[in-house]
This record gives C-alpha cells, structure tokens and sequence, in this order.
C-alpha cells in the first residue's frame, strides 16, 4: 500500500539502545603536524627514529675516524686539525665542528627525552606484573633502556676524556693522538671503554631495524636486509671503535 | 590426568587478589583448557565454593572472548586461543599458573575476567566505515585488487582477544590497532576516511593508557591468528603519512 511505508527512521527508532553520549564527544581539536606527532606514541618513536640516525651516522664516521690512530700522530692530528678548519673560508674557523656539536646535542636530547617519556609510560601501562615471569625478547631488546643510560653516561666521560681533557692523563690540546695512547695505557679507560662499546652495538642491533619499522618500512625484503644489516652495523662499528684500546694494549699504537 | 592449578582469585575490581592452589583430578587429554576450568568449577559448586570466573563464548577459536596467561604465556603454551588449547599439551603432575590479561587499561573485573572496553573505544574512534547500510551492495560496484582483498582478510582475522596486550612487556595495543587499521586503510572502501581513522584510533589507544611500542616482537607470537609484526610497521606508515598531510576541509 502506497504511503504506508515505515521510513528507516522509524524503524532506527525503535531498535536503537539508548547509550550515554561519550564525555569526549564532538570533533576533535585539529592540531598541526609537529603537536600531533610529539603527542603520540607513534610521533615520539619516530623522533627517537630519526635523530637515532642521525647518531648513527655520526658514529659511523666517528668510528672510521679513529683507524687514524694506527696510521700514525701525523695523521690522526692532522686529520683533527683539518675538522677545525672544514668548511672554511664559507664557515669561520671550528664553525662547523659547532654546528656537528650542535646538531648531535639535539638528537641526544631529543633521543633522551623520548626514551624516558615513553619508558614511563611503558611501565605504568603493566602495573602489575605475572607472577609467573617468564624472559621475552633477545638479549639486545631487554637491554635498551639501560644500555642507553650506560651510553649516556660514557658519552659524559668520554667528552670529559678526549674532547676538555679534563679527566685525561695527558688532556694537551691539538693532540688527540698522544691524549688517546695516554688514557688508555690506564686500566679504568679501557673497561669504560669497552662496556660502552659493547652497549653501543647492542643499541644498534635493536634499535637500528626498529627505526626502520618505525619510519614504516614494511616491504619484506626490506625488512630481512635492514634486520642482516643491524647486526652487521652493530658489529662493524662495535669492532671499529674496539680496535683502538686493543691497539694501545696490544702496543700496535704506541 | 591430575594437575595442580594455581590460579588467581580477586572477588572483584578493588579487592585485593591472590594467586589460590587447587588441585583437579580425572582431566582427559581431549578436554580444552576451558573444559578442565569448567570441571574444577563443578567441584567448586559442589564443596559450596566459589568457582573461577573466566570469559568464553564460541569455544570454536572464532570470538577473541576467552583468554588467559598460562604458564607466563597468553592463551598458553600452544599458538591458538585458550579455548582450543588441548590438556595434551600438558602432563600428568603438572602444575599450570593461571592469571588474568595484565594491563593498565584492562582492569580485572573478576577472578580472570578483565574488562576490554578499551578495545571497543579504539574501535569506535575509527575502526568502521561510513557507507549506507541497508541492503547489501552489488558486489561487482566497488573493484577491489586481489592483493589488497587479502591483506585485507589477513589484518580482518583479529578477534580482538587481547593477547597482543597480554604478552607485550610495555601492555601496548598497537598489533591490534594496527590490525583493525590496515584491514580497512587497504581497502576502497576505507580510503575516505583513510587519515582520520588512524589517527583517531591512535589517539585513543594512547589516550587509553596502553604502552607504546618497543618491537619486542611479543605480541605476533603470541597473537593466536597470526598477525605479524610488519602489521605494526604498516600503521606507522599509515600514521606518519596521515599526520604530516596537510589535511583538507
């Protein structure tokens, strides 16, 4: 019968269970890019991604840098020199070292301050434990969070060292090569050292391919290369920066 | 087969808990984990006690309603939900631990039933489409790639049990969320709402106080229908795009 139809809104009616509205109903603030990510866990991670990277391009660097030593003072010095003086006449004298400084204190900082956020908030979310324990995930992946606080640490004496020389048996300006061979003909130098070493490739060992699915690389192939090419980063730059203090040990580097 | 259970008691959401010994006799190898708990609460019944609250449904693996700790692990020792694991995974004389799905935003209502609204509010914050519902459409309109229909159907095969939740050392959500938003963000018929959805579910799995992510990898072994960790990867992809668009009226 024409005009007898019950309309859908009727019938909507009749079904519907009524349900307090949500307290947070309505549209949600629109926030720009920079806020939304540093607001989320997902935003907080990729900064933790990208500025990773950037101080693992660093230490790449940093770590083919230091085979210098066993080419001899000349070279190591001279090398040391030429950073002060890279860029110039465009940049002033150490202007770059600067700017290197600058950048690399503000992937630490960004770094640091994400890993603690979200750390404290990884831990209240299990607010209670199981009572039957039980280990998950490799070695690397339990140890990120004080194995960044060990690097954290280094980093202070390892400034200390060989950039002020505060803390350096010799600590004479322009001379890292004599300063190196200095500091680690003593015993404490080398196990700072080399723990520091050893947590560094186990940092980069997890969290080199969590940048990458962080950043959202997903392809397969991809993935199993970027997870080969951690392990091969985290030993090749561990091995890299250990060759030194065995080199002053072994008196290779004298 | 005789087993000692030790399973956690908490007669409701503020009260104190603790983890009771029982022991049950007489278990076939044929039962389900659920169908030992239900003959340890028929004993219960009778010795006029308390018996143990769990959540269940289908039994059939399907629903994501039943779900615990065994032994440390979600859903127990097998890759399957708690319903479908066997007692012939276990032996004569074992003791088994038995706890609830620990997290912050899953609070424990009872015994072994914790409260997963939280799920539903990630859901509801985007994990739908918005199409005319009414008769269904004519299948052929809407042309959807192979490939996409499959990772689709893959990521759709989360029942929402909560054991991604359960394992992850830091109690994030994000292999769940992340399923439910690569199930309909590959999709056509996901795609008007393709920035919105993931980041309005994020926001409220955030919001909903569960951790982030560490990539433990936890979550996709113990996830009983095989979501895999690249799923994750997938939805940082999704949110990364979606929060540095520069997004229209």
């Amino acid at each position: 019968m024409p005009g007898t139809v019950p309309t859908f809104t009727t019938m909507a009616t009749a079904t519907r269970t009524p349900t307090p509205a949500p307290p947070d109903a309505g549209p949600r603030p629109r926030r720009g890019p920079l806020r939304t990510l540093w607001g989320s866990t997902i935003g907080k991670k990729a900064v933790m991604a990208v500025s990773g990277l950037i101080m693992l391009a660093y230490l790449l660097v940093h770590m083919f840098a230091n085979l210098k030593v066993f080419f001899g003072p000349e070279e190591m010095n001279g090398y040391a020199h030429w950073l002060r003086t890279l860029g110039e006449p465009l940049l002033r004298h150490e202007w770059f070292l600067w700017i290197a400084r600058f950048v690399l204190l503000a992937a630490v900082v960004l770094h640091g301050v994400s890993a603690y956020q979200l750390s404290r908030r990884d831990i209240a979310a299990r607010p209670v434990g199981y009572r039957h324990r039980r280990r998950g995930g490799s070695y690397a992946t339990r140890t990120m969070r004080w194995g960044g606080v060990i690097i954290a640490l280094f980093v202070v004496w390892h400034v200390l060292d060989l950039t002020t020389g505060t803390v350096n048996p010799r600590g004479q300006a322009g001379h890292p090569y004599e300063n190196i061979v200095a500091g680690f003909r003593t015993w404490y130098a080398n196990v700072i050292y080399i723990v520091a070493m050893l947590a560094v490739g186990l940092h980069i060992r997890h969290g080199f391919w969590s940048a990458a699915q962080t950043l959202g690389v997903t392809r397969p192939g991809a993935v199993r290369l970027l997870r080969g090419g951690a392990t091969a980063l985290a030993l090749v730059i561990t091995a890299g920066f250990l060759s030194v203090p065995l080199g002053v040990m072994t008196g290779v580097v004298d | 087969m005789n087993l000692t259970l030790r399973i956690w008691r908490q007669a409701d959401a503020s009260a104190d808990g603790e983890m009771r010994t029982y022991q049950v006799s007489g278990i076939s190898p044929d039962m389900s984990f659920l169908e030992m708990l239900d003959t340890l609460n028929e004993t219960l019944t009778e010795r006029g006690e308390e018996p143990v609250a769990f959540d269940h449904d289908c039994r059939e693996g399907i629903c994501g309603a039943c779900g615990m700790v065994i032994n440390g692990r979600a859903h127990g020792p097998e890759r399957t939900t708690t319903c479908q694991l066997h007692m012939r995974h276990f032996s004569d004389g074992d003791t088994i631990d038995v706890e609830p799905w620990r997290a912050a935003a899953f609070p424990v209502v009872r015994d072994l039933v914790v409260d997963r609204g939280a799920f539903d509010r990630v859901i509801g914050a985007g994990g739908y489409i918005t199409a005319p519902t009414g008769s269904a459409p004519e299948a052929h309109a809407t042309a959807v790639p192979k490939p996409a229909a499959d990772t689709a159907f893959s990521h759709a095969e989360c029942i929402g049990c909560g054991a991604c939740v359960a394992a992850c050392p830091n109690g994030s959500a994000m292999l769940f969320t992340s399923a439910k938003v690569n199930h309909l963000n590959v999709l056509p018929q996901g795609a008007p709402e393709r920035e919105s959805r993931v980041l309005g579910m994020v926001e409220q799995m955030d919001a909903e106080s569960f951790g982030g992510c560490t990539l433990t990898g936890e979550c996709a072994t113990a996830c009983p229908k095989g979501i895999p960790l690249s799923s994750i990867a997938a939805m940082n992809r999704e949110y990364l795009r979606a929060a540095t668009r520069k997004r229209g009226a």
